[in-house]
């Protein structure tokens, strides 16, 4: 066994210390009934090396984004990380240590969430942070959840239905049982437009979740929203893509009052959609509300400056049922890479990233559209690093089939969430897409149609 | 060698100037950016961060990383948190790029062998528990909790109406009732009995025709198995409810004894726990749930099937609660867990709880000489000391005893829980240790009670900072940098 130091001679010293004869003694606790009687059905252990092997192989059968020009997003992004992100997030006492419970042996892991709060409060615009939640879907459904209890309005929540469906289905599963009506406002313009938000903001609403840029890549109207919202004394609370944050407005400058986001993009790996970071900042009368772990600075007994977990009266290993959350742990060592990642790039390097995001995108919007017939904009608006595209001819699933056989990850099918956006796909560019990659995709989409079975033949 | 230099936080190290990280030009045309978006969307200045090189940014964190205790580098009974050595190679076969450069969007022929991976995942994590139906989708321990309450609400929506109660000892993780809370029912805490076991006479009160889930912790959070388990799940079976096991101390049973075979309807399993996934510092952890046949139509959506020679991911799920989070699961963490059981087998997984249930009676053997342990002579993977008499006897706390422990280098055991022990050390050793190092550690605790208590008092004397005034952080909050200057206690290490 490559883990266990016991050694025969050991083990018998320390059954003789215990007072019992086997191992097996030492589970006469378990009725005997309740023990199994047999060995686990799971195959038999494997040497690193064998692991190895096994392992490049069913890597060997994925398709990697490293193999194709990956235009996919969507909540997950293919953006570049520095090395120096991996070389610190690789040390051992970041990761194999644990929730600093005992401060004095978790400076660094402190400081470090410290040091995230206030990056990502100074990136969104707000007063706090906290040091992590699950992931950004979670992290607008505690954001909401947080909303009610903030308004004392648990009735009614309203949702854009340009949020990422994913973020909207989790949302509707955190709610279900709490009887909370959700109310989803149709987005056919691709945006959410702020008459109809009136009509549906209620006195009794907590919050309107609305993201931007939003789940199509368009920039939402999120000034004229966020009074809409406060008018009727409900919430604003928006999801926000870090790396726009470059280039757009704070939210904190459009007054939101709570902001989420999916933190992948910031120095994350895409790994098949998780662990990823949930990002929640918001102004600081709310903060005794926020769920999920806060680093605080302090003193120690000699006045040193410190930092500890702090406002844990807010979390269930205190309050328990009165919590405001359930969450436990935090993705500290996400969290990490963020922070690492964004103190390589500081001010200059985020908003080069985000305007090559917007520069390259905006291009292959040109070029996708321009270069035939086949392909349109499906909504014609100021976008960030995504778009959807709309096909007159080709079914959406033969086109990035094709574009798949060409070398590219072209794009997202709508059609799973948006059935009236059945001819439509989502493409994403990021910094690391290059203007060849995006002219062959524009080349390999506007291909003739083959038929698809002729293709395979 | 300390570096105070280097561990200043960010901003006073920020120069204006510096930079580590820079971009390509942009290989497409040059169009000017108001042209590509309305002045009114666009930051009037760039974003706040700190300006540092990378020698910066290296020295500083890795200055850092130094100010922490890590299973890499010490010694880290932190009970019900299963510290235990965190295998290199899941690390190194983890980040494969045929395993993490991949997009959740992907098409699905292009992802067969992930998806294969996480099939036979759930297939393994499914046999471990003795429950047939795996999610991996909820993202720790207690996303596992909410997932399968949400289940279980569904679930009595469809058969019974009413259920509107979740039951859980009064030892279980703070997790158990907060999870209820959340996911909307009412919670319920049932008794303990002194040994800590469940209060059978208290729980058959309880148990009426709302009760809808009873949460339980097995081993429990003393370390001790249950003996009356299947007698309590036949009670909560017969009063029409659903028993939860808190996978929390599966450390503890690998092989040995498995939640389905003793009653349980739904559990969570703590990957980064049970299946090595590294702590990361508080995560990421994976808290895949497994549940009984009767509950499987319920699990989030999607779960990976078979479909033809191949996998895919199934969507068609039309009692499904829906999803929990984005996309599959924490993936990352979840390949470890793959890693670590086909690295143990049958065999391995079961010579696990044994050697982690030995060392912790071993400990025991040695620690109960110094402490009394209310639960007695035997434990499974964990126990739980009491400094009650010491505290009364002396003035020595559980917190002075962690404290001191630090200076002697070893990370302290979780202390003051669970709550049904007074002046508690939750002490869990995991099998990854050895016994030179558990007596090192039961030598070092007898030497600290034997130490004056103003010693104990102003402990650690070793570390970066000592006992921070964690009041002060709770009533004048800094959770923030300050913007214009240093706060005016900022001496500095």
């Amino acid at each position: 066994m490559p883990f266990l130091l016991n050694t025969p001679d050991d083990v018998r010293a320390m059954l003789e210390a215990i007072g019992v004869g086997s191992l097996d003694e030492l589970f006469a606790m378990v009725p005997r009934e309740l023990r199994l009687a047999r060995e686990l059905a799971i195959p038999p252990a494997l040497t690193e090396l064998e692991l190895t092997s096994h392992l490049e192989a069913l890597a060997r059968q994925n398709v990697s984004a490293k193999e194709k020009a990956c235009f996919l997003g969507g909540g997950s992004y293919d953006h570049f990380v520095p090395a120096v992100v991996d070389a610190i997030a690789g040390r051992g006492e970041f990761y194999t240590s644990y929730t600093p419970y005992q401060a004095e042996a978790s400076q660094g892991n402190l400081q470090a969430f410290f040091e995230y709060q206030t990056l990502i409060a100074r990136l969104t615009g707000m007063d706090v942070a906290n040091a992590s939640l699950y992931d950004g879907a979670t992290a607008a459904a505690e954001a909401v959840l947080m909303s009610m209890s903030a308004t004392g309005r648990r009735r009614h929540v309203v949702a854009a239905a340009s949020v990422h469906p994913e973020y909207r289905q989790t949302l509707a599963a955190y709610l279900k049982n709490l009887g909370t009506e959700l109310t989803t406002l149709a987005t056919p313009d691709g945006i959410l437009a702020p008459q109809q938000l009136a009509t549906a903001v209620r006195d009794d609403t907590a919050c309107v979740l609305v993201q931007h840029p939003n789940f199509f890549g368009c920039l939402e109207n999120v000034e004229k929203l966020v009074h809409v919202a406060h008018d009727k004394g409900a919430m604003f609370v928006v999801v926000v893509d870090p790396i726009s944050l470059g280039l757009l407005k704070r939210p904190g400058d459009y007054d939101a009052d709570i902001v989420v986001a999916e933190g992948q993009s910031l120095g994350n790996p895409m790994s098949f959609g998780g662990p990823y970071l949930g990002i929640m900042a918001c102004r600081e009368r709310m903060v005794r509300r926020m769920p999920g772990r806060i680093a605080g600075q302090t003193v120690d007994r000699r006045g040193r400056r410190c930092w500890v977990l702090t406002l844990q009266t807010r979390e269930q290993h205190i309050r328990r049922e009165k919590a405001t959350s359930n969450i436990c742990t935090n993705q500290g060592l996400l969290a990490l890479r963020a922070l690492v990642y964004l103190a390589a790039a500081g001010p200059q390097g985020l908003r080069e990233v985000a305007e090559l995001c917007l520069r390259k995108a905006h291009y292959a919007r040109t070029r996708l559209a321009a270069a035939g017939r086949r392909l349109a904009l499906r909504f014609d608006r100021p976008a960030f690093k995504e778009f959807v595209v709309r096909s007159s001819d080709a079914s959406v699933d033969d086109l990035l089939a094709e574009a798949l056989d060409a070398g590219f990850f072209a794009g997202i099918p709508l059609s799973q969430w948006y059935p009236e956006l059945d001819d439509c796909f989502l493409v994403a560019v990021t910094e690391k897409r290059s203007r060849a990659e995006i002219d062959g995709l524009a080349t390999a989409l506007n291909r003739i149609p083959r038929q698809v079975t002729a293709a395979h033949a | 060698m300390r570096n105070t230099r280097a561990t200043q936080p960010l901003f006073e190290l920020s120069k204006p100037g510096r930079r580590a990280m820079r971009m390509p030009a942009a290989d497409v045309p040059d169009v000017p950016l108001a042209e590509l978006l309305p002045e009114s969307a666009l930051a009037a200045t760039p974003p706040e961060l700190p300006e540092l090189a990378e020698p910066d940014v290296v020295r500083h964190f890795t200055n850092l990383s130094t100010q922490n205790m890590s299973v890499d580098t010490h010694f880290y009974p932190l009970g019900s948190c299963t510290m235990k050595h965190n295998p290199k190679r899941n690390e190194r076969l983890a980040s494969l790029p045929g395993l993490l450069d991949l997009h959740p969007y992907q098409p699905q022929e292009t992802l067969q062998g992930m998806l294969a991976l996480l099939f036979e995942l759930q297939e393994l994590l499914g046999e471990i528990a003795g429950l047939p139906a795996v999610s991996l989708q909820p993202a720790a321990g207690a996303h596992g909790e909410l997932a399968s309450l949400l289940i279980a609400a569904a679930y009595f929506r469809d058969v019974d109406g009413k259920r509107t109660k979740v039951l859980a000892p009064d030892s279980a993780h703070g997790t158990n009732p907060a999870s209820a809370a959340v996911a909307g029912f009412e919670p319920v805490t049932v008794k303990s009995t002194p040994q800590g076991f469940v209060d059978l006479v208290d729980l058959g009160a309880k148990l009426d025709n709302r009760a809808a889930v009873f949460m339980i912790t097995n081993p429990n959070t003393l370390g001790m198995y249950d003996p009356n388990i299947k007698r309590i799940a036949e009670m909560v079976h017969a009063a029409g409810g659903l028993i939860y096991l808190d996978g929390a101390n599966m450390n503890a049973i690998l092989g040995i004894s498995r939640p389905g075979d003793f009653g349980a309807d739904m559990m969570h399993f703590n990957c980064h726990k049970t299946f090595s996934g590294p702590h990361g510092s508080g995560g990421p952890g994976a808290g895949p749930i497994a549940v009984s046949a009767r509950l499987a139509p319920y699990l989030p959506t999607p779960l990976v099937e078979r479909a033809g020679g191949g996998f895919r991911l199934g969507y068609d799920r039309p009692r499904s609660i829906g999803r929990v989070r984005s996309f599959f699961g924490n993936v990352g963490i979840l390949v470890r867990a793959y890693c670590y059981i086909r690295t143990h087998g049958p065999d391995g997984l079961r010579r696990v709880s044994e050697h982690a249930v030995l060392n912790a009676n071993y400990l025991l053997s040695r620690v109960k000489h110094i402490f009394p342990v209310p639960q007695g002579d035997r434990c499974m993977h964990e126990f739980v000391a009491s400094a009650a008499r010491l505290k009364t006897d002396k003035d020595i706390s559980a917190m002075d005893i962690a404290k001191r422990l630090l200076d002697y280098g070893f990370h302290a055991p979780t202390v003051y829980f669970p709550p049904i022990v007074r002046e508690a050390l939750m002490i869990e050793p995991t099998e990854t240790e050895s016994k030179e190092t558990l007596d090192a550690f039961a030598e070092t605790l007898f030497r600290v009670t034997e130490e004056p208590a103003d010693l104990l008092h102003e402990a650690p004397h070793t570390t970066p900072v000592s006992r921070p005034d964690e009041v002060r952080a709770a009533r004048q909050p800094v959770m923030v940098w300050p913007r214009e200057s240093s706060p005016d206690d900022g001496a500095g290490g």
